[in-house]
């Protein structure tokens, strides 16, 4: 089955003057329809950046895609012109963001934002679109969406904020939905119930989802596969069970280390004072990022060719089908021989 | 093992923050109960978590603990002393045994002061140093201490990432050797892989010089990894507080319930077997009050 979609050697920089950032380096990967991918990073691991590039909102300049491909239903959306990519955000690809506040028209009524998409896209008339908007707010789980509908943004508390953004992001039955940490603000019980919705909704419409997060315990709950970026790469990819469980790349391995044991007693509490595993050192700098794997820096792990040459993405030994790693480095083994 | 020292060196009794609009004629038009008859103590050497989710009042309430904003009712004693009616002069005296810690160290940091001399102010600001060539040392040994190179005394605030500005910011609050640090989501905007190394650096400290920490934070599993015990606060009252353990092991409040299994898990296995518990959203009753159920677990009478 071709791939919804499928990204090859996507490069992407920014020229600001303190030099070039290096913010995407040849990331490649596809994505089946209805299958949800999580993007794990950090701050400047390209995650956001490497999908806004790809829908066209990175701001040119500073911002440019210095190569690759990103075929979406086999047309490819970096030589679209910009008519035609406007035509697909907000149609066949639906986005939400971390903050409804910056992506909500303070302006305008929630529900006239929900019908200008659906109207736009999709052609419906004012009425039927009306209709619909109506139909979108109960489905996200907003009480009494006739009267929501006439309210403004600042009238939403945050979490139903959200859920109207998601309603926007998923009006015209979008193929892809791309969602930029889009819990990441919210209150636990908030997100807990926007996890619940996103969970149900893809059950319903069967699109497929970008979620970009840097949260593992949203991963879990949420992920069919994942993917970990570091340093403007793709560090490892596959199912997430086989990424969490039988884990290929040092700086997943230090994601998952760093947290703390869950439903563990606490390291104060019990007097043992336990540490937490940290990852030494600090994220790299972009505008001059190693010459190597860009984590090799801080792996306890890598070896002398990590720190000259970049590893490729391939299949890891053993591992699950699909489980891909970028290391030179054996992890593995390296644990086995640091026990 | 549990090894909490005795006596508390902060206490804080039916303390209220309430923020009050009038209409046109002086009238009270409406009431917002940030902060609402909320009583804890803090001994030497503990860290009291405090959690909750936005509008919860846990970020007012540290800001009252630090007098960077007045109490509309109750009474905060900090080493034994009053501290809510101080003026200026006793304030500054009390701002050496009592330091703070934003989310963001990059607002609280003078982007045209080198850092060297952003962590030196309070030693100059309380005369703890006889010489210029004293605070150097003096700053040289804090930046070690906090596992920062200390040539990087010279240069600015831009020049640092996150973590390692929120490292300036814990070396410029225990300069003074504070008894008691009052930490407002120190970790929250940080990286993922520097969050482990702020908390471990909390950790050490505390175990080295005994300072005790209000730590407020709404991740709660670095809240149970990181304090002795934990209060947990939903519109302006605490609802229930007890040693970490306890509370994680026998949550009573349905609140604190819904707060503990709304908690992601990292596994995705486990995940998918988290059963979840719903809070009705119903408020406390204003007249309730906190009873304790076992030693040291207090509960909210619903």
């Amino acid at each position: 089955m071709a791939p919804l979609l499928d990204v090859k050697d996507l490069t992407v920089r920014f020229d600001t003057p303190n030099g070039t950032v290096h913010a995407v380096s040849g990331v490649s990967y596809s994505l089946q329809a209805g299958e949800t991918l999580a993007v794990v990073g950090e701050s400047g691991s390209g995650k956001s950046v490497h999908v806004l590039a790809m829908v066209g909102l990175i701001p040119k300049p500073p911002g440019r895609v210095a190569a690759g491909q990103a075929l979406f239903e086999g047309r490819d959306l970096l030589a679209m012109p910009e008519h035609e990519l406007r035509r697909l955000r907000g149609g066949q690809i639906g986005m939400i963001f971390q903050d409804p506040m910056s992506s909500l028209n303070p302006v305008l009524t929630v529900g006239f934002q929900i019908m200008e998409s659906l109207r736009t896209h999709l052609g419906l008339s004012k009425a039927a679109a009306k209709k619909r908007a109506i139909e979108l707010l109960d489905l996200v789980g907003i009480p009494e969406p006739q009267r929501r509908i006439e309210q403004y943004p600042h009238q939403f508390s945050g979490g139903m904020r959200q859920r109207a953004m998601i309603s926007i992001g998923i009006a015209c039955n979008p193929k892809l939905l791309i969602a930029d940490e889009p819990t990441t603000a919210l209150d636990v019980t908030i997100q807990a119930q926007i996890l619940d919705l996103v969970r149900g909704l893809r059950k319903q419409l069967g699109m497929a989802i970008i979620w970009i997060t840097h949260d593992m315990g949203v991963v879990a709950g949420l992920a069919d596969n994942v993917q970990v970026m570091y340093g403007g790469r793709i560090q490892e990819r596959g199912p997430a069970r086989a990424v969490f469980h039988d884990t290929r790349s040092a700086y997943t391995y230090g994601l998952l280390k760093s947290l703390p044991e869950h439903g563990a007693p606490g390291a104060v509490q019990d007097g043992t004072r336990k540490r937490l595993v940290q990852i030494p050192g600090y994220p790299p700098d972009m505008t001059n990022p190693p010459p190597g794997d860009p984590f090799a820096p801080r792996n306890p792990f890598a070896t002398e060719r990590c720190q000259a040459e970049v590893p490729p993405l391939v299949q890891a030994e053993g591992a699950a089908p699909g489980h891909m790693v970028a290391a030179w480095y054996d992890l593995r083994a390296a644990r086995g021989a640091q026990a | 093992m549990n090894a909490l020292p005795p006596r508390p060196i902060l206490e804080v009794d039916d303390l209220s923050r309430h923020f009050v609009t009038k209409d046109f004629f002086g009238r009270e038009q409406h009431r917002v109960r940030a902060v609402d008859n909320v009583s804890f103590t803090v001994a030497a050497g503990e860290t009291l978590g405090l959690v909750g989710e936005s509008g919860s009042g846990k970020s007012t309430t540290g800001r009252l603990v630090l007098r960077l904003d007045d109490p509309t009712a109750g009474q905060i004693r900090f080493e034994g002393q009053e501290i809510t009616g101080l003026r200026k002069q006793s304030l500054r005296a009390m701002r050496t045994r009592m330091q703070v810690v934003f989310q963001d160290p990059f607002s609280s940091l003078n982007p045209r002061m080198r850092v060297g001399d952003a962590v030196g102010e309070p030693l100059r600001a309380h005369r703890l140093t006889k010489s210029r060539a004293e605070e150097r040392d003096r700053v040289a040994e804090l930046f070690q201490r906090v596992g920062l190179d200390p040539r990087f005394a010279e240069r600015f605030p831009h020049q640092f990432s996150g973590g390692q500005r929120q490292r300036i910011g814990i070396a410029r609050a225990i300069a003074v050797r504070p008894q008691l640090i009052v930490a407002d989501e120190p970790i929250t905007a940080l990286d993922v892989s520097i969050q482990a190394q702020i908390v471990n650096l909390f950790m050490d400290l505390q175990e080295e010089m005994g300072v005790a920490y209000l730590f407020i934070a709404h991740d709660l599993a670095m809240v149970r990894h990181l304090c002795h015990r934990v209060a947990v606060m939903l519109r302006g009252r605490i609802v229930e507080m007890a040693p970490t353990e306890q509370l994680f092991a026998d949550a009573r409040h349905p609140y604190t319930q819904a707060l503990i299994s709304a908690m992601p898990i990292p596994d995705p296995d486990r995940e998918l077997l988290r059963q979840r518990i719903f809070f009705d959203g119903k408020l406390p009753p204003p007249d309730a009050a906190l009873e304790q159920v076992t030693p040291g677990h207090w509960v909210l009478a619903a």
